[in-house]
């Protein structure tokens, strides 16, 4: 992987990734906890990073992207710096929550889950997140909002737009 | 003897070895299960739910995976199940880009079969179906998602025969789709275009790359002087594709078929055979005598070449340099041909009727051009040419047995032989050691080289040398003794590698047999009979005996092995990355 600083956290994250590969190699079922941990370091799972697991684990890369095109849990994407997560379960979506998917991705510019361009937004349906009693409910990192309409969106949104202005 | 169990199906009562599937048992009292995505020894998994019976428990079970039990009944026809199956069937069939009337697999379709035999006359479920990409990246194989049925055959056997896992089942739910990683075209993976995936898909989602309409342009060019040579293994399988029995030697028919396509010269692949023997085993003996590289591995299959390439680039120089005996023809046919007939090669078109999907890729290598021109203009498949003779209206089982053209048509038993697994090995063998003992050796057929082993090794006498060789089939086998190499603990002179279980009688190029065929007859088995019965009515077996070859040497390469041969008939090779970073996904 290439990376634009200076300070080689590209190479720095390859090295964690291979010790990562290194406490679970061998053990019978190993490339999932190595999947789980390799997302949490890199976020998401590209390419470059499976590859480095199939090699190491030798285990085919097409066998790797199955399982990691399975699970919901693994993303090929990167996210964005603020994580949209819209509840789509039973509860949220009878009240309303397909709506405000929808007011997402036009505010966003999406079609669809994914990240914006400018990488600061990445939006993703999910089911229950358990605060049925606030349905409809958005999380944004770790806050959460509920009992909301498709209206509450755009300024939601604006407020993370700001605070990157801010920062 | 295993354990016996006695179950009833449907009424009947059976004794099935403890272990075997309801299928097997079922098999056994003449009961026959419809089957979708079994295919023995290569996928049971139970996946497709076609074959479900009932055994007594909540839900129907899979037969194909559902082990018998002493006393169990099953009822493998009821209403319920045949209500099931129809259902499972019409929802297959529901999201199937159903373009049958122009599919290759029209009339030789699992799929459409089933659909007549469970009496599928209607298909109820209409709603949303996928559209894909059809990627035709490839040389050699075109994968159409459009009309995969998920059944995992291509998948596994890719993965477990040939250890490649170029493809997987990707995503879940009604997304699910075979493909490659990252949706990459099969031409940016570590595919090594054998074609298996082809062989056993029940319905037209693998196909070849068809190069039919640039033969055809070439056969109506008036400028060209067009030439066909046809490797050994398609004599005994083409006769499949016309209805004939597995095992069926069409030499002569198949000839006098292509003279009636209007090729001007019909060529004899085993002459390159022949040719390769004699430098091959030049090559041998010389790493022998010179302390040079062992052991020696063959490079005629180029699935395997691929394979090596991709996977064991460490170990290259192990390869023999031989160029393959099509290529080794068309250089010859390009250079010594168009000599001795006054043709200037660029006018020269060079098309060859292989077992084989791989040696598709394998034309357009760029460094397969000994004379400037590409050594063979245009690979098509057993299956390619079968089409071909059918489109021209050739009545095939009624024609004439006609003989290949000189000065390339007089081939040894040693040359045909190649078609099957062990075959290169015994060839060589038949040569290095009259070479090496400079007798005429009467006893000429190893037969601990031939036969369907994965692996076969044999100690071979010449003179005060023992020649350990080895043979492996299938790219898992291969594996196993590239692993063996690797770790310096493989002491053989000579290996033989063949990328297709089998070698190329099973090519990826060959007729298609249905599981209801594969699931009772060794197809492999059938057309290695016929095989060495070609090599057995052959009277020069030997390929250092061949009169043309001998002729080849004397008029134009000198010797084996010679500057001239060199240029012509040898090549390299070189480390392929896996997965290219910068490739994309093709959806």
């Amino acid at each position: 992987m290439t990376c634009k600083c200076e300070n080689n956290c590209a190479d720095q994250k390859e090295q964690e990734l291979l010790k990562i590969i290194e406490k679970h190699k061998g053990k019978k079922g190993a490339l999932i906890p190595v999947l789980h941990d390799a997302q949490d370091l890199y976020g998401y799972l590209p390419l470059q990073v499976q590859k480095i697991i199939s090699e190491q684990m030798n285990i085919p890369l097409a066998e790797i992207y199955g399982v990691v095109t399975f699970y919901t849990q693994f993303s090929l994407h990167k996210k964005g710096k603020y994580q949209i997560r819209v509840c789509l379960g039973t509860a949220c979506y009878v009240k309303g929550s397909g709506k405000i998917y929808e007011e997402l991705k036009k505010e966003l510019n999406l079609s669809g889950d994914g990240t914006t361009e400018d990488g600061l937004f990445s939006l993703e349906s999910c089911r229950c997140i358990g605060a049925c009693g606030l349905a409809p409910v958005i999380m944004i990192n770790d806050d959460v909002y509920g009992e909301l309409t498709p209206a509450d969106i755009p300024e939601i949104i604006k407020k993370y737009r700001d605070r990157k202005q801010g920062q | 003897m295993s354990k016996m169990v006695t179950l009833t199906i449907d009424g009947i009562e059976v004794k099935a070895p403890e272990g075997s599937t309801v299928l097997e048992a079922a098999k056994l009292a003449n009961i026959k299960i419809p089957t979708l995505c079994y295919l023995k020894g290569i996928n049971e998994i139970g996946a497709c739910r076609i074959c479900v019976v009932d055994v007594g428990a909540k839900n129907l079970q899979a037969a194909c995976v559902y082990p018998v039990a002493e006393g169990m009944k099953v009822i493998t026809n009821s209403p319920k199940v045949r209500e099931a199956r129809r259902v499972t069937l019409e929802l297959i069939l529901s999201n199937h880009d159903r373009k049958c009337l122009t599919c290759v697999r029209n009339e030789n379709c699992e799929l459409q079969n089933l659909a007549k035999e469970l009496h599928v006359d209607d298909i109820r479920f209409e709603g949303k179906t996928n559209e894909y990409t059809i990627d035709d990246f490839s040389d050699s194989i075109v994968r159409d998602p459009n009309k995969c049925i998920l059944c995992r055959r291509c998948v596994s056997v890719c993965k477990n025969i040939q250890t490649v896992s170029a493809i997987e089942t990707n995503e879940r739910g009604f997304d699910t789709i075979v493909a490659s990683p990252f949706n990459m075209s099969l031409k940016d993976t570590p595919c090594v275009n054998c074609g298996q995936c082809i062989n056993v898909c029940p319905v037209g989602a693998l196909r070849e790359k068809d190069n039919i309409d640039r033969v055809w342009k070439a056969l109506a060019d008036p400028d060209l002087h067009v030439v066909v040579q046809t490797a050994p293994a398609v004599r005994v399988a083409i006769g499949e594709e016309f209805g004939l029995p597995i095992g069926t030697r069409c030499t002569g028919k198949m000839v006098a078929a292509l003279k009636r396509l209007g090729f001007d010269k019909v060529f004899d692949t085993n002459t390159g055979a022949d040719l390769t023997i004699m430098e091959e085993g030049t090559e041998l003996i010389e790493r022998i005598k010179n302390g040079g590289k062992l052991p020696l591995i063959t490079s005629c299959s180029p699935g395997w070449i691929k394979f090596i390439e991709h996977n064991y680039p460490d170990l290259l120089d192990h390869l023999s340099t031989c160029k393959s005996p099509q290529i080794m023809l068309g250089a010859i046919i390009k250079s010594y041909y168009a000599k001795k007939m006054g043709i200037d090669p660029a006018k020269i078109f060079v098309v060859s009727v292989m077992p084989c999907t791989a040696k598709k890729f394998e034309v357009k290598r760029p460094e397969l051009s000994a004379t400037g021109y590409p050594d063979v203009d245009v690979s098509i498949t057993t299956r390619e040419a079968a089409r071909m003779i059918k489109e021209a209206g050739i009545d095939f089982n009624s024609l004439p047995d006609e003989h290949f053209d000189d000065p390339m048509g007089d081939a040894t038993g040693a040359a045909v032989i190649f078609g099957a697994t062990g075959g290169v090995m015994e060839a060589a063998l038949r040569t290095v050691v009259d070479l090496l003992t400079g007798k005429d050796n009467e006893d000429i057929e190893y037969k601990a080289v031939r036969g369907l082993d994965g692996i076969k090794v044999a100690e071979v006498k010449a003179g005060d040398l023992t020649l350990r060789a080895a043979v492996a089939h299938g790219l898992a086998n291969a594996r196993k003794i590239m692993d063996q190499i690797r770790e310096g603990k493989a002491d053989y002179h000579f290996v033989e590698i063949m990328a297709c279980p089998g070698g190329c009688i099973n090519g990826g190029g060959q007729p298609i047999q249905p599981a209801k065929v594969r699931n009772e007859i060794d197809v492999c088995a059938e057309r290695a009979k016929a095989i060495y019965s070609e090599d057995e009515n052959n009277p020069i077996r030997k390929s250092h005996k061949n009169e043309k070859i001998k002729k080849l040497y004397e008029e134009f390469l000198e010797k084996p092995g010679s500057r001239k041969a060199h240029e012509l008939l040898h090549t390299h090779y070189h480390q392929r990355e896996n997965y290219p970073e910068e490739c994309c996904g093709i959806v």
